[in-house]
């Protein structure tokens, strides 16, 4: 792989995270209420106090003194401490990271395996009963509100048919013989969650692998292939198949924004203890650091996917030149 | 000049004759014209009063006759609170998509046309509004500014501009080569004439067409923001409604005449702005047309 692409592409993530960090430093500071009533929460304090308090803060530098103070402190892994939990927030974050991944993790791999075949089978019988049934499917999940969804679901699957638990991650208070025990019971909270998640994603997957396949049916080597006398199956699954896959690396890479969008909903609706409705939680009690860190670490997980679909791109389609 | 205008109305002609082919369009556009008698009807023949509670028994009460979908946690009219939810979701859709469509074709046709260093930084800038988590950003900013249902409008409009930005670049650097520009050019047209005169006019179709897709977007984010507790009190949207109903605990009742209408209402209306979108791109975009 060129060398100076992979070096421009590091750049432009750099350059990202920086306006990135350049946003959230403005947002927050345009933020209602002056950081210094926060921090001391008492309207009495004397002069000497807040101007100790100010020192402390660095609030008395000019700004750019206090953006590059700002910048410090992050390269030290110090996002500030949580309003509403007391404690660090790298350290509230971290904990509730690993559910977010579960339940993102399983519904992004169920949505890209049946949308792609989905796609593939639209594009195939392209016109025919099957590719319109899986078009209007793939519109109408693509245009539900993620959390609509999760409260049908809800309804329907715990409500009504009882067949699921509608909140949480396990049991409350449920004592396990095995491990195993316990990690069923995960699994049954995960079910709901899991195919609210995925089945918006499958919409637009199933979409962009039938239009890539569409393109890449009408391309010259296709013919060719025909012409020398290939099945159609065979050309469908050695040529047409796996070049088509390829735009979906962007995809997914982009779609990782709108996953997390996602989970703030799904997590919301099903009470699911990850990131997304720790999210929630902070907006709700109005827990700026909280909010900040989330934000700021969710922003750069996209801005390094992105990087990485850019990289994987550029390995598997050589054409691709930075 | 009369003759641009007779081309302009063969086209707009030609193009009103593929959209009545156009299935899709079709369904879209009765779906869509649905909705917009009701939201701007419907609150005419019957008004809603969101202060208006019912009494104990009229809470969660299923559809009667008196309350053809029922009534909610308040004891309020479902059907009447949906309909006037209706005006205030498809407005803030429509005035969101306006803000978003000026600046994202503002930014657009001054990247491509200025080119050089102001194109390179601009759609940097770009770039950084099309990658950040776009839930995420519009509840912070929501937060920020205190959620009005201007601030509403303000915060969908300022987050999704960067798509638009980026469709009406591209077709701004194909259509700056053609030779009228240089023609133009060379009588003495100034940038600010060109850009406004010229160029917005051929890069307009597909400004509709992306707009119409901004929209269905636009309505699913308002529905989202209200959902999580951003919205204003004053102006129940669908997504409001469905707000209360989580709150109340509607899933639970098993309400379903307070749970499934606003939704229903919510995919109708973004389904209608998507089979419009798409009928427009395959019409307008030549590149759909071969395939």
């Amino acid at each position: 792989m060129n060398r100076n692409y992979l070096l421009k592409k590091i750049f432009q993530s750099l350059i990202t995270i920086f306006l990135v960090l350049i946003i959230n430093y403005i947002l927050f500071r345009v933020m209602p209420g002056d950081p210094l009533q926060m921090l001391m929460r008492n309207p009495k304090a004397s002069g000497e106090a807040v101007a100790r308090t100010k020192a402390l803060f660095g609030l008395d530098r000019p700004w750019y003194a206090q953006f590059f103070l700002y910048l410090r402190q992050l390269l030290h892994g110090d996002l500030g401490l949580s309003f509403l939990h007391k404690k660090p927030v790298l350290e509230v974050i971290a904990s509730r990271i690993l559910p977010t991944l579960l339940l993102a993790g399983c519904a992004e791999v169920i949505a890209i395996l049946v949308g792609t075949v989905i796609g593939i089978v639209s594009a195939w019988k392209r016109g025919k009963k099957i590719d319109v049934i899986s078009l209007s499917f793939a519109l109408v999940t693509y245009s539900m509100p993620t959390f609509w969804l999760g409260i049908v679901f809800v309804a329907f699957f715990s409500v009504f048919l009882r067949i699921f638990p509608t909140t949480g991650m396990v049991t409350p208070g449920a004592t396990f013989i095995s491990e195993f025990a316990h990690m069923v019971d995960i699994g049954r909270h995960l079910v709901l969650p899991t195919l609210t998640l995925s089945l918006v994603m499958i919409g637009e997957y199933a979409l962009i692998m039938r239009n890539s396949l569409i393109d890449i049916l009408t391309e010259d080597f296709i013919t060719t292939a025909r012409a020398k006398g290939f099945t159609e199956q065979y050309v469908l699954r050695r040529h047409a198949v796996p070049n088509a896959l390829l735009p979906m690396v962007t995809i997914v890479a982009i779609n990782l924004g709108l996953v997390i969008g996602g989970t703030i909903q799904v997590e919301t609706i099903f009470s699911w203890p990850g990131l997304g409705r720790l999210m929630y939680e902070a907006l709700m009690n109005r827990d700026y650091p909280l909010l900040q860190g989330i934000f700021l670490l969710v922003s750069i997980s996209v801005i390094g996917a992105n990087f990485l679909a850019d990289i994987l791109y550029s390995y598997l389609d050589p054409r691709v030149k930075g | 000049m009369k003759e641009t205008h007779a081309i302009r109305r063969r086209k707009a002609g030609q193009f009103m004759d593929s959209f009545r082919k156009n299935r899709m369009g079709m369904t879209g556009a009765i779906m869509l014209c649905f909705f917009l008698i009701m939201a701007v009807a419907g609150p005419l023949l019957l008004p809603y009063n969101a202060m208006d509670f019912g009494v104990a028994d009229d809470v969660f009460a299923p559809p009667s006759r008196e309350h053809i979908l029922g009534q909610d946690d308040m004891g309020r009219d479902v059907l009447r609170a949906l309909i006037s939810g209706a005006r205030i979701s498809l407005s803030v859709g429509i005035l969101s998509t306006l803000i978003s469509m000026v600046a994202g074709t503002f930014l657009g046709i001054v990247a491509g046309y200025s080119g050089g260093k102001i194109d390179v930084l601009m759609m940097r800038f770009t770039d950084v509004f099309l990658v950040l988590p776009w839930l995420p950003l519009m509840l912070i900013l929501a937060a920020v500014l205190g959620s009005s249902i201007w601030n509403i409008i303000l915060v969908i409009g300022l987050t999704s501009w960067a798509g638009t930005a980026r469709v009406v670049r591209a077709q701004t650097l194909t259509v700056k080569e053609r030779q009228f520009i240089e023609r133009a050019r060379a009588i003495g047209a100034g940038n600010g004439y060109i850009m406004t005169r010229h160029i917005l006019p051929n890069v307009f179709p597909l400004v509709f067409a992306n707009t119409i897709l901004v929209s269905a977007v636009a309505i699913i984010s308002e529905t989202t923001l209200s959902f999580l507790g951003m919205g204003d009190t004053l102006h129940p949207s669908w997504g409001m409604m469905l707000h209360y109903a989580f709150e109340s605990g509607a899933a639970s009742i098993g309400a379903y005449w307070f749970l499934l209408p606003p939704g229903l209402c919510v995919v109708g209306v973004v389904l209608s702005f998507t089979f419009l979108g798409y009928a427009f791109d395959e019409i307008l975009n030549p590149k759909l047309k071969k395939r």
